[in-house]
């Protein structure tokens, strides 16, 4: 009885997990579905033949968009983020208590304030509407996650490797690519995924910085939205949640634990 | 049954890895970049944001610093409504979540490790955009969408028109669900993970001493996760407070939600507007780190006292 109650409780939570997937599924394949229809009455590919056709160039530009600033901010944020997160993770010094809370100001502060107070210095540097302003701004945000991300893969790491390697006449290069990144690897890829994943998801600092020029998915989204031709906002739906799904299959196994502070 | 709080501290850093810095100018070096990231456009937002909210803005003509437009945002009937109204979301939503979330994790404890299908099904939400949510939301929940039609076809209903407004509502239902849905699997997994670190003989202990399910939850779960899940809470709190995408394609025209209404005067064409959408935002933040400090506090407090929790 007790199995019964715990497969019935697994059952239903994962009906509310799928549930929203389920009803996007089936709109993007619906061509006729009229009120109070439960299904749709006619099943069809218009609305993804319109977005990977008609539309296919502006989607298509938008996901590319999309995935290049958020392949761009992880990066930047990992490069960053792990020499960072080794110091505060290896090394006792002074002020490190005050340098945790600056980096955790950025994951407090909703990105809209900081977004719309730097819009108008991004405008004199000639930044706004430019990929790299959006890159900046997204990176604010993310690279407070990456550093905490390391931190907490540094402070369970072993220098003594190092030194061995050392010993044995490793170069400073060698002790970085054949020690410390062999070592800390699933770390660096959960700190650039949680960075690539919060990127991926901003829409009103895309916006504000990249002033409708930088089309990321998000955006392309919203106007679909105020269009309201659902079988394509859901189509459209569904290819921003992909990447991301597919990152979660190849990362399941090093998600979970503490760092998965870093995802909202 | 009283227990005293036992606070002896440990030493801050107990990791027994952790040395003696390499030196200030190796350190700085290490973590320089970071920290110049964060102070120059973090900070640098954040500080313009204030000269501007101040009044500052020579290309419309405003030379002089004021604190007038943060006067004129609080003094408007509508802030006020707005506040409310982002208060009530951004709690109910973190209440909700947090008591949900409580009850997954003993859940999910209790499922053997081998349910991998269960915990990878769970992780889903956390990869999804909120913005994917809210559209889903939409198609389900608004008076033409499938919960309407499922009421329609049980008979409880004959039309549309007498279907609850769950988008676009007063008590922001649809906000709320969307929250929800997305932050209890984010408050689960922190803390499962404690729980599962903290592994079984405690309870194990306490059902040995005769202690009933709810005073093992109370006594030896409940303080077990209480950090992880005040860190939690504060995390779902900031970001459900000063977030735009939800409320924007969820919430009603009027009351906004104060970061909808941020940014509606942060975009108005009248450029005298602009310092005020500023000023919005930067209370926004103000409420946010406001709210985070006084619960560290209290939680200090309390601890001090000795009182369990």
């Amino acid at each position: 009885m007790k199995a019964f109650y715990r497969n019935m409780t697994a059952a239903t939570m994962i009906a509310f997990v799928l549930l929203p997937f389920l009803v996007l599924i089936m709109w993007s394949f619906s061509t006729r579905w009229f009120y109070p229809q439960l299904y749709p009455a006619q099943w069809g590919l218009r609305a993804w033949q319109y977005v990977f056709g008609i539309a296919g160039s502006q989607i298509i530009s938008g996901l590319i968009q999309s995935m290049l600033v958020a392949l761009v901010t992880a990066m930047i944020s990992v490069l960053i983020g792990v020499p960072a997160g080794r110091a505060l993770g290896l090394y006792n010094f002074k002020g490190k208590d005050t340098i945790s809370i600056i980096l955790t100001l950025p994951v407090i502060v909703p990105p809209l304030c900081v977004a719309m107070g730097l819009h108008l210095w991004f405008l004199k540097l000639g930044l706004t509407e430019t990929f790299g302003g959006v890159v900046l701004v997204h990176l604010t945000f993310c690279l407070p996650y990456s550093v905490f991300v390391m931190w907490g893969v540094f402070s369970n790491y072993n220098p003594d490797y190092e030194d061995q390697a050392r010993s044995l006449g490793a170069t400073s290069w060698k002790l970085i690519t054949r020690v410390m990144l062999p070592l800390t690897l699933p770390g660096i890829m959960v700190a650039g995924l949680f960075s690539f994943l919060l990127s991926w998801s901003q829409y009103l600092s895309t916006l504000i910085i990249g002033g409708g020029r930088v089309t990321t998915l998000p955006i392309l989204l919203f106007a679909l939205m105020g269009s309201g031709d659902r079988p394509v906002a859901a189509a459209v739906s569904i290819v921003f949640v992909a990447p991301a799904f597919l990152a979660l299959l190849f990362s399941a196994g090093y998600l979970g634990g503490r760092s998965i502070t870093g995802v909202r | 049954m009283c227990l005293k709080r036992d606070d002896r501290s440990l030493p801050k850093d107990v990791d027994a890895r952790t040395r003696i810095s390499p030196g200030f100018f190796k350190t700085a070096a290490l973590v320089g970049p970071a920290l110049a990231v964060v102070a120059i456009l973090f900070g640098g937002g954040l500080g313009l944001g204030l000269v501007q909210s101040l009044g500052h803005l020579p290309a419309a003509g405003m030379q002089s610093m004021s604190l007038a437009h943060f006067a004129n945002v609080l003094e408007d009937p509508d802030f006020l409504q707005s506040l409310v109204l982002t208060l009530y979301v951004s709690l109910t939503s973190t209440v909700i979540a947090v008591g949900l979330s409580i009850v997954m994790a003993v859940f999910l404890l209790s499922l053997s490790a081998k349910n991998r299908l269960v915990h990878f099904i769970f992780q889903i939400p956390l990869t999804v955009p909120h913005l994917v949510i809210a559209v889903a939301m939409v198609f389900m929940l608004t008076p033409t969408g499938l919960l309407s039609r499922v009421v329609v076809k049980l008979g409880l209903i004959d039309s549309s028109a007498a279907f609850p407004l769950l988008v676009n509502d007063r008590w922001g239902i649809g906000i709320l669900l969307t929250y929800v849905w997305k932050e209890i699997p984010f408050i689960t997994l922190m803390i499962l993970s404690v729980l599962r670190r903290s592994g079984p003989e405690l309870l194990e202990v306490g059902r040995t001493l005769k202690a009933g399910r709810w005073q093992r939850f109370r006594y030896i779960t409940l303080p077990t996760i209480f950090p992880s899940l005040g860190a939690a809470c504060l995390i779902v709190f900031a970001y459900t407070f000063g977030a735009f995408e939800v409320p924007f394609l969820l919430g009603r025209t009027y009351p906004m939600m104060l970061p909808v209404w941020a940014y509606k005067n942060y975009s108005d064409v009248d450029l005298l507007a602009r310092p005020e959408g500023i000023a919005t935002g930067l209370i926004i933040a103000g409420v946010v780190v406001v709210a985070i400090v006084c619960s560290q506090v209290l939680t200090q407090t309390a601890r001090r006292r000795g009182m369990i929790l």
